[in-house]
C-alpha cells in the first residue's frame, strides 16, 4: 500500500495527504491508498503544488500496522518521524549545562 | 578580521532585497519551484528531508564574537536553537522557514555574513587552515589570499555556472590541516630563499564517487599571479569540463582522463596570455587586505605560564585537556584552544544557541574577540594567554564543552546523514554517537593517540571518509542502512585515500568494527609513540582486515 507525501512550501516541514486531500503532519491520518489511486492522489496534489500548499509530492510504500502506516524505507520512517538524533540530543546538552 | 568596505556591504544588501523579492514572487505564485529552485540555491538554501535548510558561509573559517552571537540569536529565533557547523567551515540551520530567511540574511548582512555560493556550480566559500594566523608554524597567513579569492571569485559572471561546484582551500603552513589536496584547488603558501611569497599549486583532489588526491600543477607560484593563474585553471576547466555527466563533471574527472600534463599546458597557455593583466595582484592591495588580519594587540608574556603549569600539576582534567586541545601559537605565552563539539554521545558539529553566545563571551574576554571554525567541525580561539587557560577551561567545562578530545577517536567529522539530508543513503550522526560512547573513557582515549574518524551517509562524502584514518560510508543495502569501513586515509601534507577493509556491517556492528580496528593496532604499534597511521603503514591492511572478518561472524 503507499501514502502521498510532500513538504510544504512555507516551512517545508513534511505533509501527508489526507482522505478528504488535505495534508496532514501526521503520518497516522494519511489516506493508504493502492498504487493506482496513490497515483491518482501524485497527481490530484499538481492541483496543490499550483495552489502554493506543498512541494514535491511523491508516493511512498508502507505496511499497515496496528498504529497506522509505517514507510517501509528508513528515509521515509525518519522522514516522518523526524531526525533520530540532533535536536533530542541538542536539548539534552541544553538540560546537562543547565 | 576583513571589514566590508561600502561596495561589500552594497552587494550583500542587494541580494537580500533581490531574494526577498524572489521568495515573496514565490510565495505569491509568480515563480514556480522549478523557477524558483535554482534561486534559492544561489542563496544557500535546499530543501532537505524535513525542511528547509540554510547554509551560510563563513568565509576561510573566521568569526568575530559579534558575528557568533548573531548566529546564536538566528537559532533561537528563527531556528530549533542549535546550528550545525559543517565540513566546509560553515554552518547549517537544519529548520528555517522559507518565509524568514530573507529576515535571517537581512541579519546576517548586518554583520557582513551571507549565504551566497554556498550551493550550487560555482566557486564555493574558501576555506583555509583554522590555525591561520596563529600557529607556531605558519609560513604565511592564508587568509589574505583567502579573502582576495572570495572577492574574486563572488558572483564571477564567467564561472557562475561552471559543470560542477568548485572548492578552493588555502594554507600558509606545511602541515596541512585544510585539506588542500582533497579540494578542486588546494593552495599552499611558501617562502622561497630569497624570501618572495608564492603558492604551491595542486589541482583536481576530491572526494565523492570517484576519490582522487589532487595533482600538483605548480611548484611555486609567485604571489602577484594568484588571480591570474586561478583564472585560468577555472578557464580550462569551464571549457573542457564535462557537462554530460555529473558524476563526472568535476575537474578531478578532467585531470583524470585528459592527464596532468594536458591540463597543465593548458593552464599555462592561458596564464601566459593573461598574466600582466589585469589580475595581476598590486603588493599594495596584498598589503592592504593583509593589514585587516593583522595579530591582536597581544602583550609580551614569558614562554611558559605559571600559573598554567600549577594548574595542571593541580588538575589532571585540565592537564589532559591541554595536551589534546591547545596548540602552540606563534607569539610565546599564547595559544589556540580548540573547543571540541563532539561531547560524548553528542552530535558532532552542532552548537546550542548559548553555547555560541558562551563561546563568543570567552572570545570577548579571554581571545580578542576572534573564533575559527574547522573543518573538522570544532570551534577555536586563535589567540589566548596560556595564562588563560584555566579559567577558559574552568568555564567551558561549567558549560559542558571542556571534551578533552581533539584529534582523538571521539573528534570524528560526521556529516548530517539520513538524519536530515536528503540525498543520503544511511544516518552518520547516530555511528558517531555510538562510536563516541564506546571509546567515552579518556584515559583510553588518550592511551589510542592520534585517530581521524570520518562518517559519511552517502558516497559524496561530505564527511571525508575516504581519508579518514578510518573511514565510514553509509551505503543502502535493500532498502536497509549498511557501512562499509576504509583505513589508512589521510587528509594532511602526506594525503592518501583509504583501502577498502571489506564488505562492511551492520549498523549495530560498527562500533564493534571500529573497536576491533584499535585493538589491532594496540596490539600491533611498535610503541605508544607509534601512531595509529604510522602502524598502519607499517604492517598494512591485511591483519586489520583479518581480525574484521570476526565481527562479521
Ligand atoms: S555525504 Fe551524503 S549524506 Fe552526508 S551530507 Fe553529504 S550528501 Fe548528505
Amino acid at each position: 500500500m503507499q501514502i502521498v507525501t510532500a513538504n510544504r512550501l512555507t516551512d517545508g516541514r513534511v505533509v501527508f495527504r489526507t482522505a478528504e486531500g488535505r495534508w496532514s503532519e501526521h503520518l497516522a491520518v494519511a489516506a493508504v491508498l493502492d498504487p493506482t489511486a496513490a497515483a491518482e492522489a501524485v497527481v490530484a496534489a499538481a492541483g496543490d503544488v499550483a495552489a502554493r500548499r506543498i512541494v514535491e509530492p511523491y508516493a511512498v510504500e508502507v505496511i499497515v500496522g496496528a498504529a497506522g502506516p509505517v514507510p517501509k524505507t528508513m528515509r521515509e520512517r525518519i522522514r516522518a518521524g523526524g531526525p533520530t538524533s540532533g535536536t533530542e540530543a541538542a536539548a539534552a546538552r541544553l538540560a546537562r549545562a543547565a | 578580521m576583513y571589514v566590508y568596505d561600502s561596495f561589500d556591504r552594497q552587494f550583500v544588501t542587494a541580494r537580500v532585497a533581490q531574494f526577498r523579492d524572489q521568495v515573496a514572487r514565490r510565495l505569491c505564485g509568480e515563480l514556480t519551484e522549478e523557477q524558483f529552485r535554482p534561486l534559492r540555491l544561489m542563496n544557500g538554501v535546499y530543501l532537505q528531508l524535513h525542511s528547509y535548510m540554510l547554509r551560510v558561509a563563513i568565509p576561510y573559517g573566521t568569526l568575530s564574537s559579534r558575528q557568533l552571537r548573531t548566529l546564536a540569536r538566528i537559532a533561537r529565533t528563527h531556528d530549533k536553537g542549535y546550528g550545525h557547523f559543517t565540513t566546509r567551515q560553515n554552518i547549517q540551520f537544519n529548520w528555517p522557514s522559507l518565509e524568514k530567511i530573507p529576515d535571517i540574511l537581512a541579519e546576517l548582512a548586518e554583520v557582513e555574513m551571507h549565504a551566497i555560493q554556498t550551493s550550487g556550480n560555482c566557486i564555493r566559500s574558501i576555506t583555509a587552515d583554522h590555525f591561520a594566523g596563529a600557529a607556531a608554524d605558519e609560513v604565511v597567513d592564508p587568509r589574505p589570499y583567502a579573502e582576495i579569492l572570495r572577492q574574486w571569485s563572488s558572483v564571477h559572471p564567467e564561472f557562475s555556472y561552471l559543470p560542477r561546484k568548485f572548492k578552493i582551500a588555502v594554507t600558509g603552513a606545511h602541515d596541512d590541516r585544510a585539506a588542500i589536496r582533497v579540494h578542486d584547488i588546494g593552495l599552499e603558501l611558501v617562502k622561497r630563499g630569497d624570501g618572495a611569497v608564492g603558492f604551491v599549486v595542486f589541482v583536481g583532489g576530491g572526494l565523492g564517487r570517484s576519490p582522487f588526491l589532487a595533482w600538483k600543477l605548480r611548484d611555486f607560484l609567485p604571489e602577484q599571479d594568484l588571480l591570474a593563474y586561478v583564472e585560468a585553471i577555472l578557464r580550462v576547466y569551464n571549457l573542457y569540463g564535462r557537462r554530460d555527466n555529473k558524476y563526472k563533471a568535476r575537474i578531478k574527472i578532467l585531470m583524470h582522463e585528459a592527464g596532468c600534463a594536458t591540463v597543465r599546458d593548458e593552464v599555462e597557455a592561458e596564464f601566459e596570455r593573461i598574466r600582466d593583466g589585469a589580475l595581476e595582484l598590486p603588493a599594495a592591495d596584498v598589503a592592504r587586505i593583509a593589514r585587516h588580519f593583522a595579530l591582536p594587540p597581544l602583550t609580551d608574556r614569558p614562554a611558559v605560564s605559571d600559573r598554567e603549569e600549577a594548574a595542571k600539576a593541580a588538575d589532571p582534567i585540565f592537564a589532559r585537556f591541554v595536551a589534546t586541545n591547545v596548540t602552540p601559537h606563534k607569539l610565546p605565552g599564547h595559544a589556540s584552544l580548540t573547543i571540541s563539539l563532539k561531547p560524548i554521545g553528542g552530535v558532532p558539529g552542532d552548537a546550542t544557541a548559548d553555547e555560541m553566545d558562551l563561546v563568543a563571551d570567552l572570545a570577548d574576554r579571554f581571545g580578542h574577540g576572534e573564533i575559527r571554525v574547522s573543518h573538522r567541525q570544532n570551534l577555536i580561539l586563535p589567540h589566548v594567554a596560556r595564562d588563560d587557560l584555566p579559567a577558559i577551561h574552568a568555564a567551558l567545562l561549567a558549560a559542558g564543552l571542556a571534551t578533552a578530545n581533539a584529534g582523538l577517536v571521539g573528534d570524528t567529522i560526521t556529516c548530517p546523514g539520513l538524519d536530515f539530508c536528503a540525498l543520503a543513503n544511511a544516518r552518520s550522526i547516530p555511528v558517531a554517537q555510538d562510536i563516541s560512547q564506546r571509546f567515552a573513557d579518556p584515559a583510553r582515549a588518550a592511551a589510542i593517540g592520534p585517530l581521524d574518524i570520518k562518517i559519511s551517509g552517502c558516497i559524496n562524502a561530505c564527511g571525508h571518509h575516504h581519508v579518514g584514518a578510518i573511514g565510514i560510508l553509509g551505503v543502502d543495502r535493500k532498502g536497509e542502512e549498511f557501512y562499509q569501513i576504509t583505513l589508512g586515509g589521510s587528509a594532511d601534507d602526506d594525503a592518501r585515500l583509504g583501502d577498502s577493509a571489506g564488505p562492511g556491517f551492520w549498523p549495530n556492528q560498527v562500533a564493534d568494527a571500529v573497536e576491533t580496528v584499535v585493538d589491532t593496532y594496540l596490539a600491533r604499534r611498535a610503541s605508544p609513540a607509534e601512531t595509529f597511521l604510522a602502524t598502519y603503514r607499517r604492517i598494512g591492511l591485511a591483519p586489520f582486515k583479518e581480525a574484521l572478518a570476526d565481527v562479521v561472524r
